[in-house]
């Protein structure tokens, strides 16, 4: 859409005054948000990076990340291994390359699954309210006495393992905590006059909640979003470290953990170094964004 | 005060009855008959009367209301029921590692105490020096590295340590004994998962402190306290600290959620045989029975933490009572 707006923008002088007008505001709006969040600006622009990496994976990897080679088991970095081989023969960094793949595949599949989903349902409580409300806050509660990876590992104990399964264990967990939020805002949101203009003119529920209520909680919505990414890619990588995750022979950070890399700690080291650093600096990267766009959008929150 | 334990304790009874339906349910929603699963599962030969006799063990031949009745029953007794892969009584095999987890869980809380409450008030007193953003960086890097890795890194730095030092490489033992048996032992292999399940878990506290202790420096009384000269030091630790120590115990609590999910694959890492490493075996080994027993475990233990944060919270803030 952009490059074909800009090719409109540059045919006519009249398009590109109608054109132009909404997107200076943005640019110079990027540029104050860079100026005032550098860290969240910083992080932003390795957020970036992560999903290049892991789109054009295929064309980055040096190497087949899969293809086991026993003429160059645990191997020290070097120049045709980089970050050296693991125990057996495969290229660590393209397994790093392919796991970013595996990593932010999981992790915006199932944050934005479960933030969405957390959304609709929180909207949706609070659009009742009443015994409806009451009585979805106390599910919500029940939900939410589960610690994070017991849900998730409970989860997988009746789904059993691999991607799609993950997605699940990590999307169920993640939907009362964005739910809980959202409703809390929507709350508010219900009171405005709009709302009950809306409801004089006859439109339906449905409509109401979609369409006039969950666009005014984007702010909670992508605060949750960002905040879940994060913890997505920490929760995927604990259950492939697990076994519970992620199966062999797909690359994923928290698996590459899993085999060799206690074994081999003190013979090769590197084999349990870089797929723990990929997990630590994209988590970091993720975490600091998501804190830049929670103080952008909630700056009651700052402080925390 | 009785009156607002006792409309907390009335909050936690529904809470808990339907995080047991929960688990009931979602147990139940395993593609399949669990005794089918559990023949087909030890490879020999089985009959109609070999499940049937399963199904009469396991109780999945009354009526699932029935089931449901006996199970909640069951965990009044503290009777979780049987094993499914090694037909040993649950609670039996839960007390003999609980010793073990409830240790490590509770060093990990003195290490991220010990290392939260004076970081975060080095870190709020020298606002915006570099000792600040060294603090800042030390637990947001806290929250960003997973515990299993941390462990993993701990293993590698004491075996590298210790073959410089002394020629051999030594590891945290790994046969449990208990601390009044031979202390020195004990901690010796328990002081590693402990700190690497306490950092992370101090990585929020040291957070919240900071802002806590921010919020509170700027109060009047601090500033009061300070005009008739009082000496620094007295004010941070007998005014600010007191008080900001209230939404340090809140996020405490919060955050035992994390603690148990850090128990969960640090014991994996250290290889210690705790309930974090039962609990992944019996998702392993699809032993069912276990895993509901054990996760509804956690949620007990994790609602009665919460319900005594909240009871903590409200004898230290009066407000929190009468509102």
């Amino acid at each position: 859409m952009n490059t074909d707006s800009m090719t409109h923008a540059t045919s006519g002088a009249d398009a590109e005054l109608e054109l132009a007008a909404p997107r200076a505001p943005f640019f110079k709006a990027l540029g104050k948000w860079v100026r005032l969040q550098p860290l969240g600006a910083a992080s932003g622009l390795g957020v970036i990076f992560m999903i290049f990496v892991a789109v054009f994976a295929p064309h980055l990897a040096p190497h087949d990340p899969v293809t086991t080679n026993y003429e160059s088991m645990a191997q020290a970095p070097s120049f045709a291994y980089w970050l050296g081989t693991d125990q057996f023969g495969r290229d660590l960094l393209s397994r790093v390359i392919w796991g970013a793949r595996t990593a932010l595949f999981i992790g915006f599949t199932s944050a934005i699954l479960g933030s969405t989903l957390g959304l609709v349902l929180g909207v949706t409580s609070a659009y009742f309210a009443g015994w409806f409300d009451l009585l979805f806050q106390r599910v919500m509660d029940v939900f939410l006495a589960f610690p994070l990876i017991i849900m998730a590992l409970a989860v997988v104990a009746i789904f059993g393992t691999g991607p799609g399964n993950v997605i699940i264990a990590i999307t169920i967990p993640f939907i009362p905590r964005c739910a809980r939020v959202v409703r809390s805002n929507a709350l508010t949101i219900r009171e405005m006059p709009y709302i009950d203009a809306a409801r004089a003119l006859g439109y339906s529920h449905t409509r109401i909640i979609l369409r006039h209520m969950a666009p005014n909680c984007m702010a909670p919505y992508l605060i949750m979003l960002t905040t879940f990414l994060g913890q997505a890619i920490l929760l995927e990588a604990s259950l492939s470290y697990l076994g519970l995750g992620v199966q062999e022979p797909i690359a994923a950070w928290g698996l590459m953990l899993q085999g060799g890399a206690e074994e081999y700690a003190e013979s090769a080291p590197w084999i349990a170094i870089f797929p723990g650093l990929a997990i630590t600096l994209a988590v970091f990267a993720f975490n600091l964004f998501g804190d830049s766009v929670r103080d952008t959008l909630d700056p009651k929150l700052r402080a925390r | 005060m009785y009156r607002y334990i006792l409309k907390r304790l009335l909050l936690v009874i529904p809470t808990l009855f339907g995080a047991a339906l929960l688990v009931f349910t979602l147990l139940r929603l395993i593609p399949g008959d669990i005794c089918v699963l559990r023949m087909a599962g030890t490879g020999g030969y089985f009959d109609e009367a070999a499940i049937q006799t399963c199904r009469v063990e396991m109780g999945t031949d009354l009526p699932v209301v029935g089931q449901f009745f006996s199970f909640i029953w069951g965990l009044l007794r503290f009777d979780f029921g049987v094993s499914m892969w090694t037909g040993q009584p649950i609670i039996s095999e839960v007390a003999l590692r609980f010793e073990l987890s409830l240790q490590v869980a509770i060093m990990a809380t003195i290490v991220a105490i010990l290392v939260a409450v004076p970081l975060g008030t080095i870190s709020a007193v020298k606002q915006n020096t570099w000792i600040d953003y060294l603090v800042r960086c030390i637990s947001i890097a806290g929250i960003a590295i997973p515990s299993f890795w941390l462990g993993i890194m701990i293993i590698l730095g004491l075996l590298l340590t210790s073959q410089h030092l002394f020629g051999t490489p030594w590891m945290p033992p790994i046969t449990y004994r208990p601390i009044w048996e031979d202390p020195l032992y004990n901690l010796s292999m328990l002081i590693w998962p402990a700190v690497a399940t306490g950092y992370r878990y101090s990585a929020v506290a040291t957070r919240m402190t900071r802002s806590a202790m921010l919020e509170v420096l700027r109060e009047d009384y601090v500033r009061t306290a300070r005009a008739k000269g009082l000496w620094e030091k007295l004010i941070i630790r007998r005014h600010a600290l007191k008080n900001a120590m209230l939404p340090v115990i809140t996020v405490i609590g919060i955050e035992f959620a994390f603690l148990i999910g850090g128990l969960v694959v640090t014991e994996q890492v250290f290889n210690l045989n705790g309930l974090g490493k039962l609990f992944v075996e019996s998702v392993v080994n699809n032993d069912y029975t276990m895993t509901q027993a054990l996760v509804m475990l956690v949620v007990m233990v994790f609602i009665f933490v919460n319900f005594l944060v909240d009871i903590c919270y409200a004898w230290l803030d009066p407000r929190i009572r009468y509102s």
